[in-house]
């Protein structure tokens, strides 16, 4: 009975506040898809060249350009592994400053809190555009972007990771009487890597698809050829370039979640 | 002093395998090392452009902070933002985008999840169906915007059905894991009284997973304010464009401007989903 109390034993005024507010949100989202024009027409007219354009896409093909392709998704990987390093490396440290377990300095841990909120917000597409007006077109740009952006959420998640940390184990390793570095070493880490390690490699993956977007303005790698392809409209190598990124996102997201297994699996 | 056999045994167990374990942190270790220093030449690491490029990334910001007249605050920030009546509409547009989206891949993710969840429907099915969903995640957003560009036209609409196809995807992923790892045992008690697989669905699995679909339907809504400011850089609506015309067209005081603007939206948003699913956990 008490499963479906919600069901038989609401009041009718609860009933109607409930039918109401579902009402209020279908109301929302017709006057937003009005908002969009959203019509009809548009929607059939649209469907109908997503069509015409579905048999032009297949089947995928390279065309002269395979090693092009092969190199720029290289490239695309390189990017990430490079940014999802050195946003992991630096993180720890930021962590560390933003963590309530750690020390008590109280601003200082709000003022980094705010910093890296304010840097999550804001998509790495735009960083990624001030980056290249600052070192100009091309990878490192783009790796920029990247590693600024994650060491930001790396750091807020590790921050968590280290506020959860087991006070016990570390009190006990501090009443050994080391202190600094060392405490940090044998207290926190070995508590904290596991879960650190694990967010990094599944970053690893999420970097690969953003470092493909990132192409697409000027941030080296696959995506700038995707977007130029489209451009041209040659839509056999769109879908092979598709085909390549799926299969390299299948690859390394294996590759992470086997890595984050073990390393798991080795401290559980 | 010698040991006993058994120990020595053990000891010499103890010693093959800290040695492999040694061999394999050092195998891992050189593999990556060779990697990595191939990531940075190909992803042409320059240390040196690094160095030279960051007095330009602070001249560069230093530019985009606008002059501050002390004495008459409120004119320096109405001047700052002078454009705002045309951003606020264009943020609007993205809040809308990512509103719209959100709920309906909310709706496609929610048959998603018991289509695709390996406990519930034969591996043929959940397995195309998953890798469908993977697909529609891998592909970004942006690629999914140029082509919906393409076919429906600029504006909004097409950036909606952009972040609507790839949330599917990575919302229906979540949730089909969420409906995976569901306790099997209502499910079980249902089937013996002979309930069929919807009535199953409906009063085993529902009421288990639905604040789980909830806090993630808003943690996609929150992503997806994000990733539908940047769509409109290919004219699929949004504040994008205008972002992208500030920073191609160098008016630096309009991208710091937009950036805060972003960077606050999102903020609340992130904020106000915050407490909502906070409310779901405890309430």
């Amino acid at each position: 009975m008490e499963a479906y109390s919600h069901v038989l034993f609401t009041s009718p005024l609860q009933r109607l506040f409930r039918y109401a507010l579902i009402c209020g949100f279908l109301l929302l989202v017709f006057a937003g898809l009005a908002y969009i024009e959203a019509t009809p027409q548009r929607i059939i007219a649209g469907l109908g060249r997503l069509f015409v354009l579905i048999p032009v896409m297949l089947p995928p093909s390279p065309g002269d350009f395979l090693w092009t392709y092969l190199y720029a998704i290289l490239q695309t990987i390189a990017m990430a592994l490079v940014a999802t390093s050195i946003a992991g490396l630096i993180a720890v440290p930021l962590g560390f400053l933003a963590s309530r377990s750690f020390h008590r300095c109280g601003a200082c841990r709000f003022f980094l809190r705010r910093m890296m909120d304010f840097i999550r917000s804001v998509d790495t597409l735009i960083w990624a555009l001030i980056f290249i007006a600052a070192v100009g077109l091309g990878p490192f740009a783009g790796i920029l972007a990247m590693a600024f952006k994650d060491i930001a959420v790396l750091g807020k998640l590790f921050s968590e990771a280290i506020d959860g940390v087991n006070e016990q184990q570390v009190d006990s390793v501090r009443a050994t009487g080391i202190g600094g570095a060392a405490l940090v070493r044998y207290g926190y880490l070995p508590q904290v890597l596991p879960i650190m390690l694990s967010h990094t490699l599944y970053f690893l993956e999420s970097n690969t698809r953003s470092a493909t977007v990132l192409g697409a303005v000027g941030g080296g790698g696959i995506g700038f050829w995707l977007v130029d392809r489209i451009g041209v409209n040659d839509w056999q190598e769109v879908t092979f370039i598709i085909c390549i990124l799926i299969l390299v996102v299948v690859a390394i997201d294996f590759l992470s979640a086997f890595i984050r297994g073990r390393v798991i699996g080795r401290t559980a | 002093m010698s040991h006993s056999p058994a120990v020595l045994l053990v000891e010499t167990l103890r010693r093959e395998r800290s040695r492999r374990g040694a061999r394999h942190m050092v195998l891992f270790g050189g593999t990556f090392a060779v990697v990595f220093g191939a990531s940075l030449a190909t992803g042409e690491v320059n240390p040196a452009k690094l160095v030279e490029g960051f007095p330009r990334l602070f001249s560069y910001i230093g530019r985009t902070i606008p002059s501050f007249d002390p004495l008459d605050l409120w004119n320096s920030f109405s001047e700052w933002f002078w454009r705002w009546n045309v951003w606020s509409v264009r943020l609007f547009d993205t809040l809308v985008i990512a509103f719209l989206a959100t709920v309906f891949a909310s709706a496609a993710g929610f048959a998603a999840a018991f289509l695709a969840a390996r406990n519930l429907v034969p591996p043929l099915v959940s397995g195309t169906l998953r890798r469908v969903l993977e697909i529609l995640r891998t592909i970004p957003e942006l690629v999914f915007a140029l082509i919906f560009v393409f076919a429906f036209g600029i504006g909004p609409f097409a950036g909606f059905l952009a972040v609507f196809v790839h949330t599917i995807g990575s919302l229906g992923k979540l949730l089909a894991e969420t409906v995976e790892n569901v306790d099997d045992r209502e499910k079980e008690a249902l089937a013996a009284l002979g309930a069929s697989w919807i009535m199953q669905v409906r009063f085993a699995l529902v009421p288990q997973v639905l604040p789980n679909f909830v806090s993630y339907a808003l943690l996609a809504f929150e992503n997806n304010v994000r990733s539908a400011s940047v769509l409109g850089f290919v004219g699929a609506g949004g504040i994008g464009q205008e972002i992208m015309t500030a920073i191609k067209q160098f008016q630096y005081t309009d991208v710091s401007a937009l950036v805060v603007m972003i960077a606050a939206v999102v903020m609340l948003v992130d904020l106000i989903s915050g407490r909502i699913r906070r409310y779901l956990v405890e309430g």
